[in-house]
């Protein structure tokens, strides 16, 4: 069963690849000492070299080359000893060098994989073509003066790395799930931060259309694509939009066209005056990149572990579902949280806890697993005081609400409200006598078989304790003392 | 190969340099005479010989790698410097039409 | 004896013993600079007052018993070097007036061991040519004559042509050039004086503005080898903002020019012996050989079968790293803009590097751009680094059977301004020597010997083996013994 698109002639299938380029994360940019940071005064993180001074020349940072193979290794691709750089010419205002430094020929991670989930339950294995590294470019402003475009070098010279997909997907929420998993396995690994409301990840979406069995048509590149959302509705614009030109006799030209995020469509870039022809060559600035195989049989030992791994262990040790462990594995900072909690405890009581009642809590409060409202070391003390029969399930409920609220140790609100649970057979017991002598004509009606006036004689013990009998107790002390 | 006018303009356009028409002839005549001479390389048999890129004597130099410490910026002051035009913190350029 | 006829050598001893303070030795040389720099245009800047300071702070530092190995030793600095606060142009519009925020590596270590700056060294525009002609600010005038044409206004040569000018005229004790495809050998064989091209990776190329990347190469000029020498060692040394700078020890080149050339063997390729070569230079090379070979060295055929194609390797390979190099000067962020009031980005690129740009530097980008633009980058540029795998190679086998090469700096003397210049290919031969040394990262010594039939002189070239430098130092100078080159140019200091 799988995704078209009905046009006037029939369905039509999509073919989609995508190039993403991820900011890499590392204190210091690819090739000069600058900051990487975000949102930093203009042209305050820019040493010459990234403002492509006379005399100046780039030397790579060691940690950069390391995330990128750290990356070629969570993709499971094949990691390049040997990798060069190659100068990509063009003229932009923010270039300042005239050239990309890039990865044309030699990229430093070859082929991988990625498997996807989607949302019938199947998983499909996406194809990694290759991942490079190279330079981020400047920043052109447009907007601040009515003659004039200002230049802000504070990006120019960030890593980043290039990863392009094959053309496997075939339906918008395929590349949803691709991205979506891609900045999953990025997260887990550290090597980007995969920010798309910073720029810290964008999407070059490559669209084709054909029918069933055909060979693949001209394809467009849909540029800078931001967040996963309008990657796909990007996809679907875009394939919609070239099934009408196929439709209408027409042919479909290769070229670039940016996502009316506003509009929903895509559009033609403004028509270059000239074909791009970039140039490439070898940077003789640049030595080849070697590395060692030890170095990188040490960073794949000291790689985290990754989604797929970890969702797999979730459902193995810790009997969660495969649903539950895809949720709370999605980012690493909630798989984290829900570790913390479960670590010695029941492992799936913490998983309908951190789901259920925390997720709602953080909706509610607008907050987020980085700053939870419930710690999880609170979260996993509140379970601890069921484990031990200190709270029924009901009265956690009313002490979780109140840390919501106070930010305060379940401990401390048990003592503070009493919400303590009674125990304690003798007071029960005593609880119940005077219930059942309350009652006494009930009582004749359940001896002599009405049974579902249980319920009855439990509700009436526990309001009358108010609600802190344990309700295991009250209802073995129940059963025996009405036999 | 010998270039046409049409090339000599692209190969300028590409270059930005800008070429007036008056200088196109001239231009044509110099680029093939240079281009005519270097065409005796392709006399040479390069079969099998990976090519040399890089000025490395021994061809055969890894790139060192430096640590990720920031070492650099925090001198816009200097950047600007030499701006032949610049605005605050920037540079700047006439407006470019996305 | 007047100050600027030291040696740097000399020089170094006087200062060490006393007999002149560097505020005397800079003053002398300021003054040459004053008188023979309007004639000469050796330098584009001249920075005296700069200079007369350092100099007396040198003087102070010797006091304090400080001194470095070339504490107070004025020199030029070639227009291509980043000198912080200095007007740096590489000769060219495009970059007037730029003062760069920063210093050279190679300047930083000649300031770091005590050297006093003049100023900046004139030369082809951005390091592209054969004559000094194409700088921006005027050709420099070589301080030889010819003996039966003396008004003739010959070239220094280039690129370097204003260092090799100004060490020849005394106005410096030495200087620093760059070598991209002669561009330190032919200026010094032009001027009489001697310039070595140290191997690829010997000298950070950081601060040094790019022409040809795999190809640039930063070296001294002195009026003798061991003045070049005892430059190269401050110069030389691993950079770690240089990717391609070699990480290797500094040997103390000064001392490898004592050295015995006895059992040494010294090969002569083959194919430099050209039809139409002048018999001036055949003849001085054979002389060189001779002279090697009573020092006690072995002299032995060798062929280098790609020789002949280095120079369109070469004007392959240097334009298109140039095309690339020089991307950067569009007008944005330093340097010079032309615009019309209603130009957009494209239209100021085009109409900055116009202007900026003089005809030759025009001429190399867009060959540059033509041979690595898509369709043709195969058969060009491919083609030539294919060919420069082969050069290399020629010489990795020369050199199993012979330690040095020996061969002629230049195809002829200096010639004059206007000649050689109607022709592009013309101007290119002038490197046919020298080029090889580039592609293939070796070092090369250029060393006067003799004089042609005009009382212009003329230089030998020695070759050697990747950081093998120290051998090209003990031939050079047992060249230099044996040569005894004593003539003078008719322009110089306290002449």
């Amino acid at each position: 069963m799988s995704y078209t698109i009905d046009g006037e002639t029939g369905p039509w299938e999509l073919v989609i690849g995508l190039e993403v380029h991820a900011q890499v994360v590392s204190n210091a940019k690819l090739f000069s000492g600058a900051a990487t940071e975000f949102g930093a005064e203009p042209n305050s993180q820019v040493s010459f070299i990234d403002a492509g001074f006379p005399g100046m020349l780039p030397v790579i940072n060691r940690e950069c080359v390391a995330q990128a193979v750290r990356t070629g290794l969570g993709l499971n691709a094949q990691v390049n000893l040997w990798s060069r750089f190659d100068r990509k010419n063009y003229f932009y205002a923010d270039l300042p060098q005239g050239y990309q430094i890039s990865q044309f020929a030699h990229p430093i991670i070859g082929t991988g994989q990625v498997e996807i989930a989607l949302q019938d339950g199947s998983t499909k294995v996406i194809g990694i073509t290759r991942l490079h590294l190279e330079q981020d470019a400047g920043k052109s402003i447009h907007d601040q003066h009515p003659s004039k475009s200002f230049i802000d070098l504070n990006r120019s010279g960030v890593a980043l790395m290039e990863i392009v997909s094959e053309p496997d997907m075939r339906s918008p929420e395929e590349a949803g799930a691709y991205l979506t998993k891609l900045r999953q396995i990025l997260r887990y690994l550290g090597t980007c931060d995969g920010n798309m409301e910073e720029g810290s990840m964008r999407a070059d979406v490559n669209v084709s259309v054909r029918k069933a069995g055909e060979e693949f048509r001209t394809r467009c590149e849909v540029k800078n694509v931001n967040s996963i959302r309008f990657v796909m509705q990007a996809v679907e614009a875009e394939a919609r939009r070239q099934i009408e030109v196929w439709e209408s006799g027409g042919e479909v030209t290769q070229e670039t066209r940016l996502f009316d995020t506003g509009r929903g469509i895509t559009r033609s870039m403004r028509s270059k005056e000239d074909a791009h022809d970039y140039r490439y060559f070898p940077d003789p600035d640049l030595p080849p990149l070697v590395i060692e195989q030890s170095w990188v049989d040490a960073l794949k030992a000291a790689l985290p572990e990754l989604p797929d791994a970890r969702r797999a262990r979730y459902v193995h040790d810790f009997g969660v579902t495969p649903y539950d462990a895809h949720v709370l594995t999605l980012e690493k900072e909630t798989a984290a949280y829900y570790e913390a909690v479960a670590k010695g405890r029941d492992a799936k009581q913490a998983a309908n806890w951190v789901m259920g009642d925390l997720f709602a809590a953080i909706n509610r409060t607008k907050t987020s697993i980085v700053e939870p409202p419930v710690s999880a070391a609170d979260l996993g003390a509140l379970l601890d005081l069921m484990a031990d029969n200190t709270l029924s399930g009901k009265l956690a409920k009313e002490v979780f609400e109140a840390m919501v609220e106070t930010g305060r140790a379940p401990g401390l609100i048990v003592e503070e409200r009493g919400l303590r649970q009674v125990t304690d057979t003798g007071a029960i017991e005593a609880v119940i006598d005077g219930v059942l002598a309350a009652n006494a004509d009930k009582v004749a009606e359940y001896r002599s078989g009405k049974d579902k006036l249980f319920g009855f004689f439990v509700g009436q013990t526990m309001r009358a304790m108010q609600g802190k009998g344990n309700p295991a107790l009250v209802n073995e002390l129940l059963k025996t003392k009405l036999s | 190969m010998s270039l046409d006018t049409a090339t000599v303009r692209r190969v300028a356009a590409l270059a930005r340099i800008r070429l007036e028409e008056e200088e196109v002839a001239r231009v044509q005549g110099e680029l093939n005479g240079i281009l005519g001479w270097i065409e005796q390389l392709q006399a040479v048999n390069t079969d099998g010989i990976e090519p040399m890129s890089g000025g490395t004597p021994e061809g055969i130099a890894a790139m060192p790698l430096r640590d990720d410490v920031v070492t650099d910026g925090g001198q816009a002051a200097k950047i600007l410097a030499n701006a032949p035009d610049s605005e605050g913190e920037y540079f700047s350029v006439p407006k470019v039409v996305e | 004896m007047h100050p600027t006829d030291f040696t740097l050598a000399g020089a170094v001893a006087a200062l060490e013993e006393g007999v002149i303070s560097a505020e005397e030795l800079t003053r002398a040389h300021v003054e040459a600079v004053e008188a023979l720099n309007p004639r000469l245009n050796a330098l584009i800047t001249v920075t005296a007052d700069q200079a007369m300071e350092a100099a007396r702070a040198s003087d102070a530092r010797r006091k304090r018993g400080e001194a470095g190995p070339l504490e107070g030793i004025p020199l030029a600095i070639k227009d291509l070097f980043c000198t912080e606060g200095v007007q740096t142009t590489a000769g060219s519009k495009i970059l007037e007036g730029f003062i760069p925020p920063y210093e050279s590596t190679v300047t930083s270590q000649l300031k770091r061991d005590g050297a006093v700056f003049l100023g900046k060294a004139n030369l082809d525009e951005f390091a592209m040519g054969s004559s000094n002609l194409t700088s921006a600010y005027g050709g420099v005038l070589n301080p030889w004559s010819r003996r039966n044409d003396p008004d003739a206004r010959l070239v220094p040569g280039g690129s370097s042509g204003g260092s090799a000018a100004a060490v020849a005229a005394r106005m410096a004790l030495g200087a620093t050039g760059t070598d991209t495809g002669g561009s330190i050998r032919q200026p010094a064989a032009f001027c009489g004086i001697a310039g070595i091209k140290p191997t690829y990776g010997r000298c950070s190329r950081f601060g040094i503005v790019a022409y040809a990347s795999s190809l640039d190469q930063a070296g001294p000029f002195g009026r003798t080898v061991e003045d070049c020498a005892i430059l190269l060692r401050s110069m030389a040394g691993f950079d770690p903002k240089d990717s391609t700078s070699a990480d290797r020890p500094v040997p103390d080149f000064a001392a490898a020019c004592g050295r015995s050339v006895k059992g040494l063997r010294i090969g002569v390729p083959r194919e430099y012996h050209m039809d139409g070569m002048p018999a001036e230079i055949e003849k001085l090379w054979r002389q060189g050989l001779d002279w090697l070979r009573e020092a006690g060295a072995e002299i032995v055929d060798i062929s280098l079968p790609h020789a002949r194609y280095a120079l369109p390797t070469y004007y392959i390979v240097a334009p298109a790293e140039a095309s690339s190099n020089l991307a950067r000067y569009d007008g944005v962020r330093f340097g010079k803009r032309v615009a019309e009031p209603n130009s957009d980005l494209r239209d100021l690129y085009e109409r900055t590097r116009a202007a900026g740009f003089g005809a030759e530097v025009r001429r190399r980008i867009m060959i540059g751009t033509y041979v690595l633009s898509a369709g043709y980058y195969d058969a060009y540029y491919l083609k030539a680094q294919k060919v420069r795998a082969l050069i290399a190679r020629d010489f990795r086998e020369a050199w199993s059977k012979v330690d040095a090469i020996l061969a002629p700096a230049t195809p002829s003397a200096a010639f004059a301004e206007g000649e050689n210049s109607d022709d592009p290919v013309q101007m290119y031969l002038n490197d046919v020597f020298t080029v090889t040394a580039n592609l293939a990262g070796l070092p090369g010594l250029s060393v006067p010997a003799g004089l042609d039939p005009q009382g212009l002189p003329l230089g030998l070239q020695v070759l050697g083996r990747p950081f093998d430098e120290e051998t090209v130092f003990a031939v050079g100078a047992a060249l230099e013994r044996a040569a005894d080159f004593r003539a003078l140019p008719g322009m110089r200091a306290g002449a």
